[in-house]
């Protein structure tokens, strides 16, 4: 990482530190912002964080490896997430993710190598009443099918 | 506004029946904090996530604990796979929500609520906290909450970040101090020591919804429906295969049978009560009703035909366990990997009933020795579906 990026990174966690209160309690959300804004949580940030929260910064990887939605490596410009939940199961999410992954390339958890998209299986939505679900960016699709989820990815930049 | 949070026509016997915003706070507020435990108490009220613990017990213990800060916690980690009755109490009757947490903090003497909303709802937050806002203009929150000068109270949201076993109190509890959701021992308990330590209610969000109704209409009231021992009305997040899937509120004690009726399923082979913890029911039992004294449930009703496979099933729930397991304690790290394994080997016709009966006493073991919730009830599909549905499953290969 160069030092525009290092500076950039360590201005950004200055700003969390007034944002919330720079103890331990804030850890989530401030690896939640901090990934809002820059993908994910390089190790170089990992320690300015631990730094600021006087904590050790393995503390702050084994936080961000124990949660599904933090990472701690590059991920793709847009995230894309299936439900795999039984009833979307049977509802046809095997499917869409079979054509995810064949039309794209990648397996769950895999980002293409563009970097344009991540692909994930993601436990339940809790929209099970309107499923098979998956969810863009934070945007959630309701009854998707084959057709309509490949559309909505392609779409992406 | 965005449709998702327009309120549906919806019709129930207490959370989805009329209500006057404010009017439960306002009428609490004059209300001794004794007269709320005794009013809550008579109405029976129980947890709402599927634990089933009484609220009043909760409420009191925190109230009685001597120390200088308490906390309200909203459990809104609504995870158990085929549950979201939350996600439509949360945007469709947010203030009932709010206003139970306000009388929660009034009743054992906190100040500060704290929602924890999963990952998945994320889109649910700005939504909330516009009513937040609005409810500290309208004077409900905040400072000297209705003219009351020795009431203060707010709420602040907190997102999750994708785990599921966060929605265990202690874990939740870890994960709001920044740590890992790893679930704690117990006791102590939260109501003694939650939150930094301090005394902390962790209630769900039906839970906390209920609230306000039964301060208006009475303890005795709400005690009306349901059977008793389940007291009040549940709402249920029905899924899968029936023509209206969607969430119902019933009252505790209806059959299986009933609600398949209403929810439109036909050719039903199963029902899953529970989530992927509960368990999974046939035919020849939807009878049974539920309630916390039969079939218990957080709200997750799964309704499988006659095409589906059980083995299916059970080999998403296990692979969810392995997924979710925190891994802190032996038993469930180790445990449900076993369990799937064995999944696999009956799919591949490499098995002994012999050994499958030897991961049903591994499940038992589990149960007993798991440190949390979710070590304790992942076995239940596991032993359930395999014990119900024998022919279907060691018949196949």
């Amino acid at each position: 990482m160069n030092d525009i990026e290092k500076n950039k990174r360590r201005e950004f966690v200055s700003e969390l530190m007034n944002k919330y209160v720079p103890d331990r309690t804030s850890l989530l959300p401030i690896l939640q912002d901090f990934q809002e804004k820059f993908g994910y949580i390089d190790e170089y940030s990992q320690q300015l964080i631990a730094f600021e929260l006087d904590i050790h910064p393995v503390e702050v990887n084994s936080v961000i490896s124990f949660y599904a939605f933090l990472y701690d490596k590059p991920v793709g410009r847009n995230i894309v997430r299936i439900c795999k939940n039984i009833v979307c199961e049977f509802n046809g999410s095997k499917e869409i993710s079979d054509a995810v992954i064949k039309e794209f390339k990648i397996n769950p958890g895999e980002t293409t190598p563009d970097g344009k998209l991540t692909f994930e299986h993601v436990n339940c939505f809790g929209l099970c009443d309107k499923s098979p679900s998956m969810m863009v960016n934070g945007e959630i699709f309701e009854n998707i099918n084959k057709e309509s989820a490949l559309k909505i990815i392609k779409e992406l930049k | 506004m965005n449709k998702l949070f327009e309120r549906k026509n919806r019709t129930g016997p207490v959370l989805f029946s009329e209500y006057e915003k404010g009017s439960a706070v306002k009428k609490a507020l004059l209300t001794d904090r004794d007269d709320i435990l005794l009013e809550i108490r008579e109405s029976g009220l129980r947890g709402r996530g599927g634990a089933g613990f009484p609220v009043s017990v909760k409420w009191m213990l925190t109230a009685a604990a001597n120390s200088p800060q308490k906390f309200v916690i909203c459990n809104a980690d609504e995870g158990e796979p085929g549950t979201f009755k939350d996600r439509v109490l949360l945007s469709e009757y947010p203030e009932l929500v709010l206003e139970g947490m306000i009388i929660a903090g009034y009743t054992v003497g906190a100040r500060k609520g704290i929602i924890y909303l999963r990952a998945e709802y994320s889109y649910i937050k700005d939504f909330l906290q516009s009513k937040i806002e609005e409810m500290r203009s309208d004077g409900n929150l905040g400072k000297n909450i209705c003219g009351r000068k020795d009431f203060d109270f707010d709420i602040s949201i907190r997102l999750g970040s994708g785990a599921y076993v966060c929605g265990e109190e202690t874990a939740l509890i870890e994960s709001l101090e920044g740590h890992r959701g790893e679930p704690r021992n117990r006791p102590p308990f939260p109501v003694n020591t939650g939150y930094l330590g301090f005394p902390t209610v962790v209630n769900n969000v039906e839970t906390l919804a209920s609230v306000p109704h039964i301060i208006n209409k009475g303890g005795e009231w709400y005690h009306k429906f349901g059977t008793g021992k389940s007291s009040g009305s549940k709402l249920f997040s029905v899924s899968g295969d029936c023509r209206y899937p969607g969430v119902y509120e019933l009252q505790w004690g209806i059959t299986i049978k009933e609600l398949l009726d209403l929810c439109g399923a036909e050719n039903t082979k199963a029902v899953q009560i529970g989530g992927a913890s509960g368990i999974c029911i046939p035919e020849s039992e939807f009878s049974r009703q539920i309630s916390f004294e039969d079939a218990s449930t957080g709200g997750s009703v799964m309704v499988f035909n006659k095409n589906r496979k059980m083995i299916d099933v059970l080999q998403n729930f296990m692979e969810f366990f392995t997924e979710e397991s925190c891994g802190q304690c032996t038993p469930c790290r180790i445990g449900n990997v076993k369990l799937l394994e064995g999944v696999n080997m009956i799919r591949n016709n490499e098995y002994s009933l012999e050994y499958i009966e030897k991961l049903k006493e591994l499940g038992e073991t589990m149960k007993i020795a798991s440190k949390c919730g979710l070590g304790q009830t992942s076995p239940n599909p596991f032993i359930s579906i395999l014990n119900n549905f024998k022919d279907e499953i060691f018949g196949m290969n």
